[in-house]
């Protein structure tokens, strides 16, 4: 059977193999390097991670590799670059953090690491395997990140929800796969396809398909699927929410659109029906639930759902604009949500974090900076131009428009206008609201700094290299077509 | 003469004002003088450029003129300037006004100046970008990117309910806008192009045209605004600053009459002209409905939004009429109001910042006090009724002619609302301006200080100017306004030789 192991193929999981071997090395050094742990193997995770992308930019090849379950093609190299920016920028952004919150453990970047691992599967993912393979990899090591602070109450919750839930979904997945399989006889999407393309869809077919889309809904936490997420952002440590809401959002974006339409792109008409109605209600719930909400980590997962949705009236398209909207919208989405929460983890005063929104009231006279770029990130998440929110807003509905998804559309901006609401009611706290509040933040760690000042420059010189961003993401769109 | 990117350099100069602010830190008084005169000056450098575009304005043409264009995103979005005689005076105006909205400011606003400069000079760019912007996205970019600066201007410097306005302003807005952006969406996939050029030349099949009509109208109906989506104006109008208030009144509500004559009236023919007689309805039902309103008013502020509406139904009334006195006579409208409204904010900013207070009643008699102050009101009061040589009188004549062309009745009904706003203005004149001087409060009041004079005695001069003198504005507007009625016609003729046909 030596043979079936094709080894110039196995190049092509050369970032998933570097990263899989080197955190099981990590842990190895974690163990044995004693009280200096924790510095060392963030950084060497963090180089770990740089070497991964280096390897993934040099893999030329595209094509299918280990009998068409692991695919390489623009797409996937662009999406595992942007995780692996997100996984390496939440490594760096909890450096300070967990040394002053007294938590620290060298186990936290190497869980990032291997959750990063699974992402890359799931990615690449070309068959039903990987694609379980990978979705299993990545959310185990996130249930256990969500509970790494054993010491608090909601942090232990936080992980027990998020792991019977995610249990739950992975089950659905699971049972979607099985009526797929048994209906069409494969496991790789191009045989599902194949076997799709040639005869009538049966019910259980669709059955199947609803099951699978079910439960990686679950994972970008895409309405009827989100129960988990404020619960989850609210309860998991800062940096590790800043985690969530980052790079495993691409990946599973990403999955998404490997699954559509790759495997059931045949049956584009019936999975459009789902993909239409999970983005209207995330975008309309992400817009309505967040209205109320007092915590800012609460505010950010509502604030996510609705992205999430948005980012599906790309796919709904299914077109390659629309794919092309939705990788568009997830490198935007990621660098907002990066920097919004490097300033959330700023916000500490000297008894601890701050997480109510309230405490914003005033933040002009205390910290004009952090005010100005909070202002920037909160009109990016709502679109406004000419920040970067706009222009990721901007593709996703022209997909949709082409597709004549004309009431997708309507609905999508008037909630996004809705959406708009909270957003200017925290730029309202920063800036209108008088208060008696004056107690300042302790100064913030160099690397939030950083990522905040990246990730806002971002965002407000967005239009200046939109062009080469473009044209790099509608050559990973184009793979599909 | 000069070939170099002109309208780059005008529209993006007081983002480099802008920036210069940024660094500087505020400690003290002298900072605060810094910053004033770093924003004077570049508003002023700006107007100085924008003159270059004037003197390089060819009036015989009507296409665009000084046309930049680039490479922005391939395929969806070009970086596409220029300007023709529709838009070249309105960005005219824009850079004219500024410095005077810096001025008006210099005394009144103390708190967070680097902020509030910022907000100005960056609404200025936004602002001129809206008027040579000539492709599709880079228009709605700089459209929609105005309610930032906006926004803030309302909330952080405006009067007590400034945050309800300000919330009732970005929302109203944005409502509007994001309809506007779906129809630019669509008409990219019909037509191929979001150049604005292009799009002039395509014609949408009917059908269509009366979506995208309706959608660009939700957008430039709450932006001008017209009855009934203008109860965001009166609020903000009141609860902004006295410069807030000016470029609203003067420029942001503009942007409506312009969008109509870019985008409505030239790439939507057959929904213009079928959708004519429901917007003569809302503007006859704006001028004599908001002049009513203004009538009852106990602030000063909000009955000048009050007429601003009733004047924007004046200006929507001429565009529609699609002749060439309506048109023409919309776009006089826009500007003399643009000065004229200015220039009532200014007046009202003049007294509040001595009284602080904008309540009618708690004024009277100042003509014994402030004579200077009087005559400059009265011109302006005058100017706002569109008393013949006041240049509100030039626009109001020939959309009521242009009107008169359509409809007789139409007329009838508009030029009540020449009685009725003069009915509002001088009774407001009358309770502040004459009368005995009996409140305790204003026996020690000053007049006009040489700063407001600055402010103040070059709009009287244009505002006069432009009532007896309109050709200057007339040459550059007519080449532009006639071919556009030119194609409009020519589209209604093909489509009727269309139907007759079909019907044969």
């Amino acid at each position: 059977m030596l043979s079936a192991i094709d080894l110039p193929n196995l190049a092509m999981a050369a970032p998933e193999i570097w990263l899989a071997l080197g955190s099981m090395a990590l842990l190895m050094v974690g163990v044995f390097s004693g009280r200096n742990a924790t510095t060392l193997v963030t950084g060497l995770s963090l180089a770990l991670l740089v070497i991964a992308g280096i390897s993934v930019y040099q893999i030329e090849d595209n094509g299918y590799a280990l009998q068409s379950a692991f695919i390489m093609d623009p797409f996937a190299r662009f999406m595992k670059i942007l995780a692996l920016i997100g996984s390496a920028l939440t490594i760096a952004m909890s450096i300070n953090y967990m040394r002053r919150e007294q938590f620290e453990k060298f186990e936290y970047p190497i869980l990032v690491l291997l959750s990063t691992t699974g992402m890359m599967l799931m990615i690449s993912s070309a068959s039903m395997l990987t694609l379980y393979l990978g979705l299993e990899l990545q959310s185990l090591a996130l249930y256990v990140c969500a509970a790494i602070n054993r010491d608090s109450t909601k942090a232990s919750e936080a992980g027990l929800k998020y792991f019977v839930l995610g249990a739950l979904s992975s089950g659905m997945l699971l049972y979607g796969i099985t009526l797929v399989y048994g209906y069409t006889g494969h496991t790789t999407f191009v045989g599902i396809a194949e076997a799709l393309s040639g005869s009538d869809r049966s019910v259980g077919l669709i059955f199947g398909l609803a099951f699978i889309l079910a439960g990686i809904a679950f994972k970008i936490s895409a309405v009827p699927f989100h129960m988990w997420t404020p619960d989850v952002y609210e309860g998991a440590p800062t940096p590790i929410t800043a985690f969530f809401a980052a790079a495993p959002k691409v990946a599973a974006m990403a999955l998404m659109v490997r699954v559509t339409m790759g495997a059931f792109e045949p049956v584009t008409h019936d999975w459009q029906q789902i993909i239409v109605f999970i983005s209207i209600a995330s975008m309309m719930l992400g817009a309505f639930a967040a209205i109320g909400q007092t915590n800012i980590k609460r505010l950010m997962a509502y604030s996510s759902i609705g992205h999430m949705g948005y980012a599906l009236v790309g796919l709904a398209a299914g077109t390659q604009a629309g794919i092309n909207g939705v990788i568009m919208y997830m490198t935007i989405y990621m660098v907002m949500t990066l920097g919004t929460f490097a300033l959330i983890i700023g916000m500490r005063k000297k008894d601890g974090m701050v997480e109510d929104i309230d405490d914003l009231k005033g933040l002009a006279t205390r910290h004009p900076m952090l005010a100005v770029l909070m202002t920037l990130l909160m009109f990016s998440l709502a679109g406004i131009p000419p920040l970067a929110g706009f222009f990721a807003k901007y593709f996703v509905f022209v997909a949709a428009i082409e597709a004549n998804l004309f009431a997708l559309a309507v609905i999508g901006v008037l909630s996004s206008v809705v959406g708009a609401y909270y957003y200017i009611r925290i730029i309202k706290m920063i800036w209108f609201d008088e208060t008696a509040n004056t107690e300042k933040y302790v100064p913030m760690a160099t690397e939030l700094k950083l990522v905040l000042g990246v990730s806002v420059l971002f965002i407000s010189l967005f239009y200046i290299f939109a062009g080469p961003v473009f044209d790099r993401t509608s050559a990973a769109a184009a793979s599909f077509f | 003469m000069f070939d170099f990117n002109i309208l780059t350099i005008t529209t993006f100069l007081p983002l480099v004002g802008a920036l210069m602010i940024a660094p500087i830190t505020m400690d003290g008084d002298v900072s605060k003088r810094n910053v004033r005169n770093v924003a004077l000056i570049t508003t002023v450098a700006t107007f100085f450029f924008s003159l270059i575009i004037w003197y390089n304005f060819d009036n015989s043409q009507s296409g665009f003129q000084m046309v930049e264009k680039s490479e922005w995103i391939p395929g969806f979005m070009s970086y596409h300037m220029g300007v023709d005689g529709i838009s070249m005076l309105f960005v005219i105006l824009t850079t004219f006004l500024m410095p005077f909205c810096i001025l008006a400011s210099w005394e009144s606003v103390d708190t967070r100046v680097k902020e509030y400069m910022i907000a100005f000079l960056l609404l200025e760019t936004f602002m001129i970008g809206v008027f040579c912007a000539l492709d599709m996205v880079l228009f709605y970019i700089f459209f929609e990117a105005g309610l930032i600066p906006m926004y803030l201007i309302i909330g952080i410097w405006g009067g007590k309910r400034r945050v309800y306005a300000s919330y009732k302003f970005f929302l109203y807005t944005l409502l509007g806008s994001v309809l506007m952006l779906l129809a630019m969406m669509a008409m990219y996939w019909e037509a191929g192009t979001t150049d604005i050029p292009s799009l002039l030349a395509y014609s949408f099949p009917p059908e269509m045209q009366t979506w995208l009509w309706l959608a660009f109208f939700a957008s430039f109906a709450v932006k001008m605004p017209m009855w009934p989506v203008h109860t965001w104006l009166p609020d903000a109008h009141v609860e902004a600053p006295t410069a807030g208030s000016v470029v609203l009144a003067a420029i942001l509500l503009k942007m409506g009459g312009y969008g109509f004559l870019r985008f409505s009236l030239p790439m939507f023919p057959l929904a213009s002209a079928d959708f004519a007689p429901f917007v003569f309805t809302l503007s006859i039902i704006a001028i004599i409905y908001t002049s009513l309103v203004a009538l009852m008013q106990e602030d000063i502020k909000k009955l000048i939004a009050y007429s601003s509406v009733a004047h924007m139904g004046y200006v929507t009334l001429g565009i529609f009429t699609a002749n060439i006195y309506g048109i023409q006579g919309g776009i006089y409208q826009m500007l003399s109001h643009g000065l004229v409204s200015g220039a009532l904010f200014l007046c009202v900013g003049v007294i509040y910042d001595r009284m602080h207070t904008r309540e009618i009643a708690a004024y009277g008699g100042l003509v014994n006090r402030m004579p200077k102050y009087a005559v400059v009101f009265l011109i302006f009061t005058m100017a706002n009724v569109g008393l013949p040589g006041t240049s509100g009188f030039v626009g109001e004549f020939l959309v009521l002619l242009g009107a008169f062309k359509v409809n007789t009745w139409l007329a009838f009904f508009a030029t009540t609302g020449v009685i009725l706003s003069a009915a509002y203005a001088l009774w407001l004149y009358r309770r502040v301006v004459f009368g005995s001087l009996e409140k305790e409060s204003l026996k020690s009041i000053l007049d006009l200080s040489g700063r407001e004079k600055l402010i103040i005695f070059p709009l009287v001069i244009l505002v006069i100017f432009f009532g007896v003198y309109p050709s200057p504005v007339f040459d550059v507007t007519e080449a532009s306004v006639q071919a556009l009625i030119n194609n409009y016609q020519a589209a209604l003729e093909a489509a009727g030789q269309g139907s007759t046909a079909a019907a044969h």
